[in-house]
């Protein structure tokens, strides 16, 4: 696989084409394609996208804060913003569902399109410089690691104020660590493989070395990585909106579970339900996508 | 041994110094007047003045930092702005509740995935195997608070087989309020836990010395129990070196909700009186903590696996 790879490499540096190798990518989607499972788990995931997509065009469930029913109006078939009920303020369960999909999927959003970027970049330069740079990422990740992400995020958002600001930077601050990690390893050892050593030999800039020959090598644990956070970040989102430290003052599956606590007793299950049932979804959908990418791209499996 | 040791105790160091400068950094520099955070809004100049100067707020921020150094080497960590208690008091009393949740919750589940996981590795391809998959990317696919807010609501309130929250210092008394919290924690993380063990056992069911222990008549229960058992032990430290984080998210989710005096009910309590010395102090000595869990955790990795070197 490499050698093929690499091959692809030295040739367009030769500007001479070769004939098209299936690569990496072309098989992990050829795999993909014929696994039925995914196929339908990467459907739920985009159906997700689309229903915050809408909900942030507020074309669906909005406005979510008005008042729909009676305060705790159970579930009721005779409207779609009913089918949850209604919550202590009569406002739409439903409505706060759906809204609470866009608060997750943004959240998801945001953090892994900044964290992946940084780790990326600080993984590569540690694993392909090496020397005091590589110890000086090392120690930095080390230590933000040894520091519990919760008690981080506690710390982050007490000197920044509460909110969504901080908890966005406290995922961040956590969630590159992994990707950079990974990709440290892969640049250590794809930097002394021979393509790589062409390309030096050819004049190729550190640079160019770094983004245009060794990346698109490991591409494809930024693809696995980008599946793992995004899961990752949609449950932090509901663990510290729930200890009181997340998101504030919009529908969030988080604020949802944490009204909850208190309903169940009145016998009010239809919120929980609503928040714990979306949010399974989805990270079922994640989990089995993840596991069929990790088939579908390992290099390994021919 | 003990150079190993001492190699990684002073590997530490530098981990410890950064933790340091990064709470020192949150909590002193960005994170605005401490002292006007405490006192609130309707404070006299007066007041802040003195707030400032009795936790040495008024003195550049390198010399605070050399104060905050030499508090840590002292384990001295002032008092709580909220209680006045003294935080190293306050550490004392919430350890001990802390530990007794998550360390038998943790070795419980250690042992109960590492079990199952064996079972369902031997059982492997059958029908037994294929559901426990399912049911485990199912499991580890509920959300964690649903477990809990079920579990405290319908076993405790509906059922009345568990108390609903609080805690009680008496040893064995104490139990009975950790039970629950200990069960719902065993549920979930069993998913996670007895799918990644089952891959660790069969990667281990396809290396040559399983075939050579089959080839000389072993019975397969034996191979299983005996070899790929004490070779799993190095993926299964792995995990539970992974895992040292989430004790302590647990244990502030658990405390948080059923009312355990520990480490975690302290911290929570703390930010909702905005209590800045508290706060700073748990960021500290919890990663403290987290770092002596990971110097653990390597040593008895070098125990179980003579491939990696006591040098």
């Amino acid at each position: 696989m490499t050698t093929l790879t690499a091959a692809s490499n030295v040739s367009s540096d030769l500007s001479k084409p070769l004939p098209k190798g299936s690569s990496l990518w072309a098989l992990g989607w050829k795999r993909l394609k014929r696994d039925r499972y995914a196929i339908v788990c990467a459907l739920i995931v985009a159906f997700y996208f689309g229903i915050a997509f809408l909900s942030k065009m507020d074309l669906i469930a909005s406005p979510w804060d008005i008042k729909v029913g009676d305060s705790y109006a159970p579930p009721s078939s005779e409207s779609f913003k009913m089918w949850l009920g209604a919550d202590i303020f009569g406002r739409s369960v439903m409505y706060k569902t759906i809204y609470g999909t866009r608060t997750a999927i943004g959240i998801g959003l945001v953090v892994t399109l900044l964290s992946i970027p940084i780790g990326v970049i600080l993984g590569s330069i540690a694993g392909y410089f090496g020397g005091w740079l590589d110890e000086l990422i090392v120690w930095f990740y080390t230590t933000l690691s040894s520091i519990p992400s919760i008690l981080l995020l506690i710390a982050i958002s007490y000197a920044l104020g509460r909110g969504i600001t901080a908890m966005y930077i406290a995922l961040i601050s956590t969630s590159w660590i992994g990707m950079a990690r990974v990709m440290r390893g892969e640049f250590i050892k794809h930097k002394s493989r021979e393509y790589v050593i062409a390309a030096d030999s050819l004049g190729a800039s550190h640079f160019s070395k770094i983004f245009k020959h060794i990346l698109p090598n490991v591409s494809h644990f930024i693809i696995l990585n980008f599946s793992m956070q995004f899961m990752g970040a949609i449950k932090s989102e509901v663990i510290l909106t729930f200890l009181g430290v997340g998101v504030q003052g919009i529908p969030s599956w988080g604020n949802m579970i944490d009204d909850a606590k208190l309903e169940l007793a009145r016998g009010v299950w239809w919120q929980l339900t609503g928040a714990t049932v979306a949010m399974f979804v989805i990270v079922l959908a994640f989990n089995i996508l993840g596991d069929s990418l990790r088939d579908a791209l390992d290099p390994k499996i021919k | 041994m003990a150079t190993f040791l001492v190699r990684r105790i002073l590997g530490a160091i530098p981990i410890i110094f950064g933790v340091a400068l990064v709470v020192f950094i949150l909590f002193n520099v960005v994170g605005g007047d401490p002292a006007l955070m405490m006192v609130g809004k309707h404070a006299t100049a007066q007041q802040i003045a003195d707030i400032r100067h009795e936790y040495g707020l008024d003195q550049p921020l390198i010399i605070q930092f050399f104060h905050y150094l030499k508090d840590i080497a002292t384990f001295d960590f002032g008092r709580s702005y909220a209680t006045r208690q003294k935080i190293s008091d306050m550490i004392a009393n919430g350890i001990g509740p802390s530990l007794s949740l998550t360390l038998p919750a943790f070795t419980l589940t250690t042992l109960v995935s590492v079990a199952l996981g064996l079972l369902v590795s031997y059982f492997r391809g059958k029908v037994i195997d294929r559901v426990s998959v399912i049911l485990c990317v199912i499991g580890m696919s509920i959300p964690s608070l649903g477990y809990i807010l079920f579990g405290q609501y319908y076993l405790a309130y509906e059922l009345r087989w568990f108390p609903i929250s609080g805690y009680d210092y008496s040893f064995p008394g104490r139990f009975e309020y950790l039970f629950l919290p200990m069960i719902l924690w065993l549920m979930l993380s069993i998913g996670y836990d007895v799918r990644f063990y089952r891959t660790a056992m069969l990667e281990e069911t396809t290396q040559d010395y399983v075939r050579t222990a089959r080839a000389k008549g072993l019975s397969e229960p034996k191979v299983f129990f005996k070899h790929v058992l004490k070779n799993s032990m190095v993926p299964i430290v792995t995990n539970v070196v992974l895992e040292i984080p989430l004790l302590i998210l647990g244990s502030f989710l658990f405390e948080t909700f059923f009312g355990i005096p520990g480490l975690g009910s302290i911290t929570i309590d703390a930010l909702h009186n905005s209590d800045f010395p508290v706060i700073k102090t748990m960021a500290f000595v919890t990663s403290l903590l987290l770092i002596f869990g990971n110097i653990v955790t390597d040593v008895v990795y070098a125990l179980v696996d003579p491939r990696v070197k006591l040098k």
